[in-house]
């Protein structure tokens, strides 16, 4: 095996696993450590890092857990990542951990919040109210109170005093992961043969499991053996895959878009793990600079509110500056917001002459025939009318 | 009810009349070139708009009421061809297929577009989208009031209650620049001060609900008697209600009558009601002698009865504590809490959950309070699933059954533990 095959399957594992092995690993190798886990899609990593905690990015369960005793706690016409994260608990799969963040995403996450602290009374839970209008004066005092707060839970729990230099430090360094990851969706981009969208996405998810300074080093690595791969262009429409920034399709639906000679080059998947757009604005205030850069810098998502039309127009632009000739949206069943969004862009993608498909999954799917199909269809149709087109 | 009496139903007539008068009062608000604005129930700052000139459009009003006169399934038929998910809140939906129909509401009238969109995202995640779809659809100014989720057990803290000051604050900015007019402080404070003196009576009126036999059923009744004081709080109209309505609960209790003929059981409620089947879903309870002698649906506008009043000494920071309060704006903990609270104050004998698919507000965590009032506190708990907007989740023999054995059971307890 070579070298970027071990590190692929390293990755792949932790993706795929229910047991944690990158966490487990840190915190067996650091018995005084902490782990605060995060629900998605957005956590202010920085903070839990400069106190010294392994902040664990939570993406559920896939298809690999039986949802049994979280049955019991959420009702079945709810999402399958809040079922399946809590499934986790329940069944002391995160017994590791010693704290879980959540964030205002959505309300099933924001009531969840309140389940997890009722079953695990012992352990640190928490609620972060990112705020929601952007415009107000106000707003960016309380964030910063906010996060301030966050970070005086996580000193208490890691039993680290920690200074501002601290936390400028880890914001160089989340800032160097972020680098990283735009460079692999650069490539991605460029030469989607280069690195698969299974490749690429197990990558970035392995980016919310391991210590920040360390996974560096390996994303450098894979960068410069993708650089020089021994691989041949292969015919396919390109795409942006929209719609699975909270809950995650699963690895056999990734895979399958690829077979279906969709390039995925720009996509919201595990949209947390790069969150900003462009890197954050440095000064000597670095609680401000990571408030502003929430603000400033954030990728429009339907799960923070700024302007009604923004993200519409963003998602346009990301297929204009992709070169993708078609949208998938990918949406978990139940994911209300993406519902709401769908509407939305699909207005503004008509008007734009953009076509798309949308398709829906859940964690425990077995059956990916159907979005195989589809996509295919999709992808045939694309290259079928752009031929017509250019005749 | 099996007596008649001097007030009786003069609630609810005085109700038909007041909203019916309202709707026709904004159906004509354009001709007379006034701006109207659209708002949210859940922490809603009506006093604050209509001191700054502005008509309230309530879609969530709205909703319910096609929901009750039985449109709603046709609406969120026009929304979903549009390409809203079977998953999404039928609220939404409704209002987005009524916009597309024409904006005629059942009753005939039609409502005005927004010249305002006033989100104030109190309490449901949704309130953000839905607006923003509105937003798009009207081409419509849309302004958010953030209003941070309780988190602790403390109540709201001083940096939340700033930030959700100062959004009212900068909100008057706007409205004054769309209306072309000057807030008026001495008006908006005026209106709150009605506010607070509503807010005493409706609580007295809902706190009725401790004696045996309760005077009002808490939740089937109280869904409608809260409507003014959601829609139209502030105004005199408003207060003149409430004035009747304990009256008529007054009446009632001086005589004994209750909303039954016979309180055979006390049961709270949490979760809204199935709007577009309200009378055959009460009778499933009417059947047993059930009697809801508190709910949190009937709090789902503001929780008064644990003391919060608006203050017309501090009109701005009393509607941000308000706001904060709201129902659904509060955590798990102090929902249940005050599920528990209530359970011990009007001496309820079991607990009902209606879980609604469309309010994950609402609804996500109810399954786990089912097992902590089973579990902790030994509290007869019926869960029930249908929807507060969309026809087609109703099963009703299904539901029916569930509440048959439920109540059969809970007598069966009650007989052996009097032996
Ligand atoms: S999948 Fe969608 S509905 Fe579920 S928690 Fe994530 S954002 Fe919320
Ligand atoms: S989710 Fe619930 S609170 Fe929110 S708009 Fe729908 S019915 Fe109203």
């Amino acid at each position: 095996m070579n070298r970027l095959q071990e590190i692929l399957q390293s990755v792949r594992e932790e993706t795929e696993s229910l047991d944690f092995p990158g966490p487990r690993k840190w915190k067996q190798a650091n018995p005084d450590g902490r782990c605060v886990g995060f629900f998605p899609v957005y956590c202010p990593v920085e903070i839990l890092d400069a106190a010294g905690v392994l902040p664990v990015a939570l993406f559920g369960g896939g298809e690999q857990i039986e949802v049994e005793l979280a049955d019991a706690r959420v009702q079945s016409f709810i999402c399958s990542i809040s079922r399946s994260t809590l499934e986790l608990g329940l069944t002391d799969r995160l017994d590791f951990m010693d704290g879980m963040l959540f964030g205002s995403l959505c309300d099933v996450a924001r009531n969840l919040s309140g389940v997890w602290a009722r079953n695990f009374p012992d352990t640190y839970c928490d609620y972060l109210h990112f705020p929601q209008n952007l415009a107000s004066d106000q707003a960016m005092d309380f964030y910063v109170h906010d996060l301030k707060r966050l970070a005086g839970d996580m000193a208490q729990l890691s039993g680290k005093s920690w200074s501002d230099e601290d936390l400028a430090l880890s914001l160089d360094r989340y800032e160097s992961l972020r680098a990283r990851l735009r460079k692999l969706q650069q490539i991605r981009c460029q030469e989607p043969w280069r690195l698969s969208l299974e490749e690429f996405y197990c990558l970035l998810r392995a980016a919310g499991r391991r210590k920040v300074e360390a996974y560096i080093p390996v994303l450098d690595e894979v960068i410069s053996i993708l650089e020089k791969r021994d691989c041949r262009p292969v015919d396919g429409i390109r795409v942006v895959l929209e719609g699975s920034f909270c809950e995650q399709p699963s690895l056999e639906l990734i895979r399958s878009l690829d077979q279906a000679h969709c390039f995925v080059v720009e996509s919201d998947l595990a949209r947390g793990m790069c969150w900003f757009q462009e890197p954050i604005q440095r000064s000597d205030d670095p609680w401000l600079d990571l408030a502003r850069a929430y603000f400033k810098h954030a990728e429009a998502s339907v799960v923070r509110h700024r302007d009604p039309q923004e993200r519409s127009q963003r998602l346009l632009q990301r297929v204009q500056d992709s070169g993708a000739e078609g949208v998938i949206f990918c949406t978990a069943k139940f994911c209300e917001p993406a519902f709401y969004d769908f509407v939305l862009h699909k207005r503004v993608l008509e008007q734009a002459d953009v076509p798309y498909i949308a398709v829906e999954f859940e964690e425990k799917m077995s059956n990916f025939e159907s979005i195989r199909t589809q996509a295919e269809t999709f992808s045939e149709s694309i290259l079928f009318f752009g031929e017509e087109a250019m005749a | 009810m099996s007596q008649s009496y001097l007030h009786q139903g003069s609630g609810q007539k005085l109700q038909r009349k007041l909203l019916g008068d309202w709707y026709q009062n904004l159906q004509e608000a354009p001709q007379r070139g006034e701006k109207v604005a659209y708002l949210f129930i859940s922490g809603n700052i009506g006093e604050l708009l209509q001191a700054c000139g502005f008509h309230l459009v309530y879609p969530e009003v709205n909703a319910l009421q096609c929901g009750i006169k039985k449109v709603a399934g046709p609406n969120i038929l026009s929304a979903e061809d549009l390409g809203y998910s079977g998953d999404v809140c039928g609220y939404v939906k409704n209002d987005i297929g009524l916009l597309t129909g024409g904006n005629q509401m059942p009753q005939g009238t039609v409502l005005p577009p927004p010249d305002l969109l006033v989100c104030n995202y109190a309490g449901c995640a949704t309130y953000l989208r839905w607006f923003e779809a509105l937003a798009e659809f009207y081409q419509a100014e849309m302004v958010v009031v953030d209003v941070p989720y309780l988190r602790g057990t403390d109540g709201p803290t001083a940096e939340e209650k700033a930030y959700v000051e100062r959004q009212l604050r900068e909100l008057v900015t706007v409205c004054e620049r769309i209306t072309g007019q000057e807030f008026d402080p001495e008006a908006y404070r005026q209106a709150v001060a009605r506010s607070a003196q509503t807010e005493d009576l409706w609580v007295d009126i809902l706190q009725s609900a401790k004696r045996k036999p309760s005077p009002i059923d808490a939740y089937f009744e109280a869904v409608f008697f809260m409507a003014p004081i959601y829609v139209m709080r502030g105004t005199e109209a408003c207060l003149d209600y409430y004035r009747a309505v304990k009256e008529e609960i007054d009446e009632r209790v001086q005589r004994g009558i209750g909303p039954l003929a016979r309180e055979e059981v006390r049961i709270l409620m949490e979760g809204p009601p199935a709007w577009p089947h309200f009378r055959r879903f009460w009778e499933m309870f009417k059947k047993w002698g059930a009697v809801s002698v508190a709910s949190t649906y009937s709090k789902v506008g503001g929780v008064w009865d644990l003391g919060f009043r608006h203050d017309p000494d501090r009109p701005f920071e009393s509607m941000a504590e308000y706001m904060l309060g709201c129902y659904t704006n509060r955590n798990w903990g102090m929902r249940s809490d005050m599920l528990k609270s209530y359970a011990e104050e009007y001496e309820a004998d079991a607990l009902v959950i209606h879980s609604v698919k469309s309010c994950r507000s609402f609804s996500v965590g109810q399954a786990d309070l089912r097992e902590q009032f089973i579990r902790e506190y030994d509290i007869p708990t019926l869960f029930i699933e249908s929807d507060l907007a969309d026809p087609r989740y109703f099963a009703e023999a299904q539901m029916k059954n569930r509440i048959d054995a439920f109540f059969e059971a809970l007598k069966h307890r009650r007989v052996t533990a009097q032996v």
